[in-house]
């Protein structure tokens, strides 16, 4: 074991597979000789030379699509869009090719590839340095949509995604990229290092892709979510003192609906929480799912808590992040029915 | 295995080595000639592979576009290093207020003031650039109010973008100067388009396009030549050729390309090339460019030779990837003394005077900035009301966003 950041811990999740797997292949724009702009492959084209570790052009589709080409031939390819908001000239090569190619081709040809990104706010990065896309690729049939929210889950949940048969959005959350994030902006952040969750084994391991974890046990309701606002949610039930059971997602596609649906069916109230804005959110579409097997259990409406639809702001940002303060008064909304 | 192997551009030196740039071929200032303002693709060719340059080494304006440049005063020449200066003056303020906290992020255009500051000179109000976030200069050369510009920068009451916008990601459409997006390459196509429907109306104003070199590997920049190519719109599109795309060496975007300009060749849009450190050269070719879209003779590409002495922005390091003092090793100098040389040899300016109007930008600048700094700044705010962050997502306000906005508790 060893203390990393998720983003050490994601280095290592491209380390292992690319000591273990010569079809493992990492390209994208700065990630070799500099190690990408977060630094998260820094160190791995020294180690594993250029025909493993590239820089490529600043072309989002081309870096897909060559993917997608080294894929079909067996290949492992795990590329880097440098910031989330950047994969939209990609979205084509992902949504209608990678998606679709085992499907059409009645399984002739698969595409096993990881598209890694920088995904979400808190940074002070603008309209396009903040953007939550997940739910622009849950829309779509034949990727799997995952996002970690500890160094541990990012380095298993990414090794078993690089093994995954089948094309793997992964949005990494950049605000806790460093250490956990506690709602608070101006509040101290502890690094990962000198934290619980920030313990990671050095080889091998996998976090399976489509299993969700109950972050905290509690009784009184369920909270939904994943990423950065899993720490924002422990705030809110903190400071609203309920006793919530707090669901990480971990992989929005495909979602784990059993653990859902237990904990819901034990605690009876649910929210949903996410930083992406509202409007066909990945949220409704929890609360589409929860709504069709828990209903008779639902003691209140399912609320959400999440962005307002509005573009990013830049000097606003705290106004749009969904704060613990907004969770909890839903939470109290939720406890009153 | 066989002996096929991929092929991986790198840079001719890195950290721990000399800056070498012993690749770069300098023809002599002079050389090339003014083409006609129908110029084709074809007869471009020379331009488009050479270097176009007006100053000499020894500071002289010589050759056929220094003629075509014919009696350019000393005063709009102290125009354009005026406007240089008050360019650095404002970099070197604004990275320390990014580094006191005041605002959130900078970016630089050390050794680029040359390319905007000439080229928006010589545009008419009305022409619209489609800038990327290192062209300042055209906001410096269509004389922007410095109260807006640093406003921005510090997200308060000032920033006619009410802070939504990423500092440095200004819109000012008054000046000529498009809004601008944080995702590369995708306004050079819409320069196009502004330029399409300049030629529909029939207004008589021209639109340009800007790219960095790492840029020109997006699908847009080919889409905009393509484009530009079947409609013959009043488009100049300029690529900014500075050497580096943050970390990634210039050779990895072009690849076994000749020049970004060649590249316009195949699209047959006629394309130049200039040394983008040469005030006179930019002005020059910026006339003819401009005049040949003006006149109805469409597209033509120019790119702009320079190098990024800066970082890339607040957030990056160059020191990590670039060898060191490599600025100050780029052989076509820094566009500012370049330009002072040449006045000084003109006896139209003078060592003194340059020093004298270095202090009077900076005193400038700083007297802005600290007026500006009294609306609030990023660390010490004064609350723009967040209700704010829903106006303009629509013409009007619909339903929803009004019940979020009362949510919020606003
Ligand atoms: C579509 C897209 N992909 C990636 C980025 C991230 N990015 C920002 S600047 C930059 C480098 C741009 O280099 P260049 O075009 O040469 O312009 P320069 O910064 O040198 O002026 C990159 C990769 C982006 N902004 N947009």
């Amino acid at each position: 074991m060893a203390r990393m950041s998720m983003i050490e811990a994601l280095r290592s999740a491209m380390d292992v597979k690319l000591a273990d797997d010569p079809a493992v292949i990492v390209f994208g724009e700065d990630v070799g000789y500099f190690g990408g702009v977060f630094r998260c492959t820094a160190g791995l084209q020294a180690k594993y030379g250029e025909e493993r570790v590239f820089d490529t052009p600043i072309n989002e589709s081309a870096i897909v699509g060559i993917a997608i080409g080294m894929a079909a031939q067996g290949m492992r390819p795990c590329v880097e869009m440098q910031f989330a908001d950047y994969v939209f000239p990609a979205y084509d090569q992902i949504t209608q090719e990678a998606a679709r190619l085992r499907h059409r081709s009645n399984e002739q040809f698969t595409c096993p590839m990881v598209v890694r990104m920088p995904t979400g706010g808190g940074i002070f990065g603008g309209q396009t340095h903040s953007q939550s896309p997940e739910a622009l690729f849950t829309h779509v049939s034949g990727l799997k949509v995952v996002i970690p929210s500890t160094p541990y889950d990012a380095k298993g949940l990414l090794i078993a995604a690089i093994e995954d048969p089948d094309p793997v959005i992964f949005l990494e959350p950049k605000r806790i990229y460093n250490g956990p994030f506690y709602g608070d902006h101006s509040g101290k952040s502890v690094p990962w290092s000198q934290h619980a969750a920030g313990e990671v084994p050095e080889d091998h391991y996998v976090v399976p892709l489509g299993k969700a974890d109950v972050r905290r046990a509690g009784s009184d309701l369920t909270i939904l979510t994943y990423g950065t606002m899993v720490y924002v949610a422990e705030a809110a039930v903190k400071a609203a003192g309920v006793d919530a059971e707090i669901i990480d997602l971990r992989t929005l596609l495909p979602l784990d609906l059993e653990t859902v649906r237990a904990s819901v069916e034990k605690t009876g109230r649910c929210i949903v929480v996410h930083e992406a804005t509202r409007t066909s959110g990945f949220g409704a579409e929890l609360i589409a799912e929860v709504e069709e097997v828990c209903f008779w259990h639902l003691k209140a409406p399912i609320l959400r808590v999440t962005g307002w639809d509005v573009p990013y702001p830049h000097a606003q940002e705290w106004d749009y992040f969904p704060g613990p303060e907004r969770i909890e008064r839903v939470i109290h909304k939720v406890m009153e029915d | 295995m066989t002996g096929v192997k991929l092929s991986f551009p790198h840079p001719p030196a890195r950290p721990d080595q000399v800056p070498d740039f012993s690749d770069i071929v300098i023809p002599a200032a002079g050389e090339l000639p003014v083409p006609p303002l129908d110029l084709t693709a074809e007869q471009s060719r020379a331009m488009a592979v050479g270097l176009i340059r007006v100053l000499d080494d020894d500071g002289n304006a010589v050759g056929p576009w220094a003629d075509y440049l014919g009696d350019l005063s000393a005063d709009d020449l102290r125009r354009g290093l005026r406007d240089m200066l008050r360019m650095r003056a404002i970099d070197r303020r604004m990275m320390n207020a990014q580094r006191q906290g005041k605002t959130s992020f900078y970016l630089l255009c050390s050794g680029e003031e040359a390319i905007g500051c000439g080229f928006q000179r010589q545009l008419e109000k009305g022409d619209m650039n489609f800038p990327t976030y290192r062209q300042q200069t055209l906001l410096i050369g269509a004389d922007y109010p410095l109260e807006m510009l640093i406003g921005q920068l510090y997200s308060n009451d000032l920033d006619p973008l009410k802070g939504r916008q990423l500092p440095i990601m200004h819109s000012a459409r008054d000046y000529g100067y498009f809004s601008i997006s944080g995702n590369l390459g995708t306004q050079y196509v819409q320069a196009v388009g502004w330029a399409m429907a300049c030629a529909l109306r029939g207004n008589g104003q021209i639109a340009a396009g800007w790219i960095g070199d790492g840029a020109t590997a997006s699908n847009d920049f080919h889409s905009a030549l393509l484009s530009a190519s079947t409609y013959q719109p009043p488009v100049v599109l300029n690529v900014v050729n500075n050497q580096w795309a943050i970390s990634t060496y210039t050779g990895v975007a072009r690849g076994k390309g000749e020049t970004y300009a060649a590249r316009a060749l195949g699209y047959g849009v006629p394309a130049l090339r200039v040394d983008g450190n040469d005030y006179l050269a930019v002005i020059a070719v910026s006339r003819w460019a401009i005049e040949r879209a003006r006149k109805g003779f469409g597209p033509a590409l120019i790119e702009w030779f320079t190098y990024r002495v800066a970082a890339h922005s607040s957030s990056d390091d160059p020191s990590a990837y670039r060898a060191k003092d490599e600025g100050a090793s780029w052989p076509l100098g820094d566009p500012v003394v370049r330009l002072k040389d040449h006045l000084v040899a003109r006896g139209e300016w003078s060592e003194e005077r340059h020093v004298q109007a270095e202090a009077e930008m900076l005193a400038e600048v700083t007297a802005v900035q600290k007026q500006v700094e009294a609306h609030g700044t990023f660390v010490d705010p004064q609350p723009i009301s967040p209700a704010e962050i829903f106006r303009g997502v629509y013409a009007e306000l619909p339903e929803h966003l009004r019940r979020q906005r009362q949510e919020m508790g606003h």
